[in-house]
């Protein structure tokens, strides 16, 4: 199986799908060129979250990224909320496959836009912009720290000027 | 007692038979072929190669082999015929053979956008050696335009290659219109035949192509051995240096027990093929006239006069297609997907992208190939599951208002 039972858990009986009318923090993010898309809908009360809720186009597992991060995110103060991260999530679902760590992992960033959004919405200021990539999506190849730059598929090292892999035969997106 | 039977049934439910419509991955073996194949293990025949007595009575069921392939494609020369592993061995082969005993001549490959991976890659590999390739565009239905193909041939044109039958929208292209072209100017034409040969009819006279690969599986034959049809004087390089097998094209011992498969599974698929397609092609009407009464929003791709019986491809709007796999899947039901989740590249489908698709509705494209097993009931049982799914994915979609 492709994927933990905890991600076909979240992903066959999805929690807290839905929209919130008159949401206090909308975020919104995603690509539609590589599929994923994801909108958090935040009910702020006291400077808790009270009520969450998401909808998601996208595969099995931003599917089951969504709901498990509102179950991270509800009732959570703002500020405990703010911590919670990408790596959080991938941790609570019992890890996802590595190639869809980066597409499908969207969904603390739509929760810190939402937050976001909340407290641009309290303090008078304009709504900030959903995050929308509007080029096909690229993953990660360059490590942290670091100035080599490895295939984002195999992990091999790049050499530079290449847009082909030698060691897995992938055609890189962009040179490196 | 009560843990006893919730085993049980947790046991009998993981091994619940799931209805199989995703016949382009895997076919399965009718008893006639599966009976060929062991008879010949239990043979323990010599090798066909072998002057000894072993050996030549493996080279006459190899040869009998061979026969009832050339009768699949009306190939009249036995000899026209070589076995190698796959589709994809023998789409290589045809390609980089060629490319390479024709390197003095030119270096310049034209093909279309919505090859088989086994075709780009060879001839991106060639990309690397020093060819050049022009891709043509083709239509919303999946056609390419002969006249683009003219239009594309220089005289530095060594080969030309499109594939006959695509496998994920299932457009057939105008193979005997393109050899015209390539026969004018004689430049050698390859054609994939991989999802064509053994499911229509399929005469190499008449077809015109120069060069084919196909496989036996997608008629019901064994996985890992395949065909290629070389028309006599064509000048093309082995793949495999080696011994003189398979008349000096492919070296190394034959996959016997498989080519027997593939023998046993071509004059079956032979025997049969009007039955066969009749019964897909009352499946696939089926399927698509009933579809409105499920789902709405979607787009049925490729071209509704030429094309594959067994195969129709669905676009959903606003939903994701690996989700629609997974849950159907859970329904009972295994069909495959275009969407780039469920590839490990995660980039959208060429084919897809190439017919005009947006990237959203390339996403919810789910491929249907219902095969011989398949009944009525399969398909309805089918439309009701995917009605459920899509109305759950939907009720999740930001996508659908």
């Amino acid at each position: 199986m492709l994927y933990s039972k905890t991600v076909m858990d979240h992903f066959k009986n999805p929690r807290n799908v839905g929209i919130i009318e008159n949401a206090d923090g909308i975020g919104e993010v995603g690509n539609p060129l590589c599929g994923d898309m994801m909108t958090i809908y935040l009910k702020i009360e006291d400077q808790k979250i009270k009520e969450i809720k998401f909808q998601t186009f996208g595969c099995g597992s931003a599917i089951a990224v969504s709901s498990i991060l509102t179950e991270l995110a509800i009732h959570k103060t703002i500020e405990a909320a703010k911590k919670i991260t990408n790596k959080d999530v991938a941790k609570a679902l019992e890890g996802l496959p590595k190639n869809k760590l980066h597409c499908s992992n969207l969904g603390a960033d739509a929760l810190q836009l939402a937050i976001k959004d909340y407290e641009a919405k309290k303090s008078g200021k304009t709504k900030p912009e959903p995050r929308r990539e509007t080029e096909a999506h690229i993953p990660m190849h360059k490590k942290e720290g670091q100035k080599q730059c490895y295939c984002p598929y195999c992990d091999a090292k790049l050499s530079k000027k290449t847009t082909f892999c030698k060691a897995c035969q992938s055609e890189l997106d962009q040179e490196h | 007692m009560r843990n006893l039977i919730k085993r049980y049934r947790s046991k009998t439910q993981n091994i619940m038979k799931k209805i199989n419509l995703d016949h382009i991955s895997v076919n399965p073996m009718p008893p006639k072929v599966q009976d060929a194949m062991i008879k010949a293990i239990k043979q323990n025949y010599g090798n066909p190669s072998s002057l000894n007595a072993g050996g030549e009575q493996a080279a006459e069921v190899l040869e009998n082999a061979r026969g009832q392939v050339a009768k699949l494609i009306n190939c009249k020369n036995n000899k026209e015929v070589i076995f190698t592993s796959g589709g994809t061995e023998s789409a290589n082969h045809a390609i980089k053979g060629i490319a390479f005993a024709n390197a003095e001549k030119g270096k310049h490959i034209v093909t279309s956008n919505i090859e088989h991976s086994s075709v780009i890659r060879s001839i991106k590999r060639l990309t690397q050696l020093g060819y050049k390739a022009t891709s043509v565009s083709v239509d919303k239905k999946g056609r390419v335009n002969p006249k683009d193909i003219k239009k594309a041939l220089t005289d530095e044109t060594i080969l030309v290659s499109v594939m006959h039958g695509n496998n994920e929208i299932g457009t057939i292209q105008p193979i005997e219109e393109i050899a015209r072209i390539t026969k004018e100017k004689k430049i050698p034409f390859h054609s994939d035949a991989a999802n064509t040969v053994g499911v229509i009819p399929i005469d190499v006279q008449k077809l015109g192509a120069d060069i084919l690969s196909f496989a036996s599986n997608p008629y019901y034959g064994p996985t890992g051995v395949g065909g290629l049809y070389i028309r006599r004087g064509l000048n093309i390089w082995p793949m495999l240096d080696g011994g003189i097998q398979e008349k000096n094209k492919r070296a190394g011992t034959e996959n016997l027990i498989g080519i027997i498969g593939m023998g046993a599974a071509a004059k079956l698929a032979m025997e049969k093929m009007d039955k066969r397609s009749e019964h897909l092609k009352n499946l696939k009407k089926l399927l698509i006239s009933e579809l409105p009464s499920y789902i709405d929003e979607y787009i049925i791709n490729g071209d509704p006069e030429n094309s594959l019986q067994n195969l129709i491809s669905v676009s959903v709007k606003y939903i994701e297609g690996e989700s629609i796999l997974l849950m159907l899947e859970d329904a009972g039901y295994i069909v495959s997907t275009r969407s780039a989740c469920a590839t490990g590249s995660l980039r959208a489908s060429h084919v897809l992208l190439s017919i005009g698709l947006k990237h959203e509705d390339a996403q919810g494209t789910i491929v249907i190939t219902p095969g011989i097993e398949n009944k009525k009931e399969d398909i309805i049982g089918f439309l009701k599951a995917l009605k459920k799914i899509v109305t759950t994915l939907r009720e999740i979609s930001p996508l659908y208002k």
